[in-house]
């Protein structure tokens, strides 16, 4: 058995941030595994899942809403009952939403236009399995690139996240109109984490930044302790 | 049977795509005080029982062509 834990990066027709997520999860030590949208099932031993970027099913509709109801996300949906770490990145965190696996929704941007620029999101919660190799408060900054990143819950439904740890990660400043300033949360058992940002642009100083790697290399260590786990 | 889903921005919601709207046609010189934009969704059903279509279509909406969080729906039938 090799020491890398496998993360599977699900593609769906759309998709165009996946290669680059498997690159990166490869980068930080993982065995990435690429899953067709059409496959109903994860491979064998799968640690960790990546939903990536991109604009699946072109956005039909609403964004994620089709790929919500694909047969891998429903493999994704068993994967996230039984414990096991789900990344959703941009198009991958509104598919989540979409699938009712985080609270809320990602709507247009309120400026209306496509942002595409690094942007510093604030660690608001470093204790998830996502954010434990980050510290509290630390400033990452981690590329933004969508048109619908502005995340939407009503106030009951904000202060109830807020209040349990939720929010993840905050923008240091208002770059879309999302509530709040969210940037990444997570859920109630805190195995599903979404964020706009996308950290596997940013795993590397030569590019910028190597702030994505952090998140990226404790959802491996989430993978591999999934696996070890499993195997008990 | 024909339906016709009408989806709109939940009273209350932000909609960037209505403010975008108003301010165009303000600057066209039209006298307008708020646009929502939403989306129309035609269906051609099988049958002609108007109280089980109704529910079928309710369905849709919930499960795929609306999301509840941020909008709202109508239902129109009329035979075909």
């Amino acid at each position: 058995m090799s020491g890398r834990p496998v993360v599977a990066v699900v593609v769906f027709p759309g998709s165009n941030d996946d290669r680059d997520a498997a690159w990166a999860l490869g980068a930080v030590g993982a065995e990435p595994v690429f899953v067709w949208h059409e496959d109903d099932r994860l491979p064998a031993g799968t640690g960790g899942v990546v939903l990536p970027g991109g604009f699946s099913y072109g956005d039909y509709l609403r964004t994620g809403a089709i790929a919500s109801l694909s047969p891998a996300m429903g493999a994704v949906r068993q994967f996230a009952e039984d414990g096991g770490p789900v990344l959703g990145i941009c198009n991958g965190f509104q598919i989540l939403c979409e699938s009712r696996l985080l609270p809320g929704v990602l709507r247009p941007n309120r400026q209306l236009e496509f942002v595409c620029r690094d942007a510093t999101a604030v660690v608001e919660n470093a204790e998830t399995i996502f954010t434990r190799r980050c510290t509290l408060g630390q400033e990452l900054v981690i590329p933004i690139k969508h048109g619908e990143g502005a995340w939407y819950a009503d106030q009951g439904t904000y202060v109830q996240l807020a209040a349990r740890g939720q929010i993840v990660l905050r923008y240091a400043e208002d770059v879309n109109g999302s509530f709040a300033q969210v940037a990444g949360i997570v859920n109630a058992a805190g195995n599903v984490m979404g964020l706009m940002p996308h950290p596997e642009h940013a795993v590397d100083t030569l590019l910028g930044s190597a702030d994505g790697a952090l998140l990226l290399a404790a959802l491996v260590d989430a993978a591999a302790e999934h696996v070890a786990l499993a195997l008990v | 049977m024909k339906a016709t889903v009408l989806v709109r921005p939940k009273q209350g919601i932000l909609d960037p795509q209505g403010d975008a709207v108003e301010h165009s046609l303000r600057k066209l010189g039209f006298d307008v005080s708020t646009v929502r934009v939403g989306r129309v969704i035609d269906l051609e059903l099988e049958g002609d029982d108007e109280e089980r279509a109704r529910a079928e279509v309710r369905r849709m909406c919930e499960a795929l062509l609306a999301n509840p969080l941020i909008e709202s729906f109508d239902v129109r039938l009329e035979s075909s």
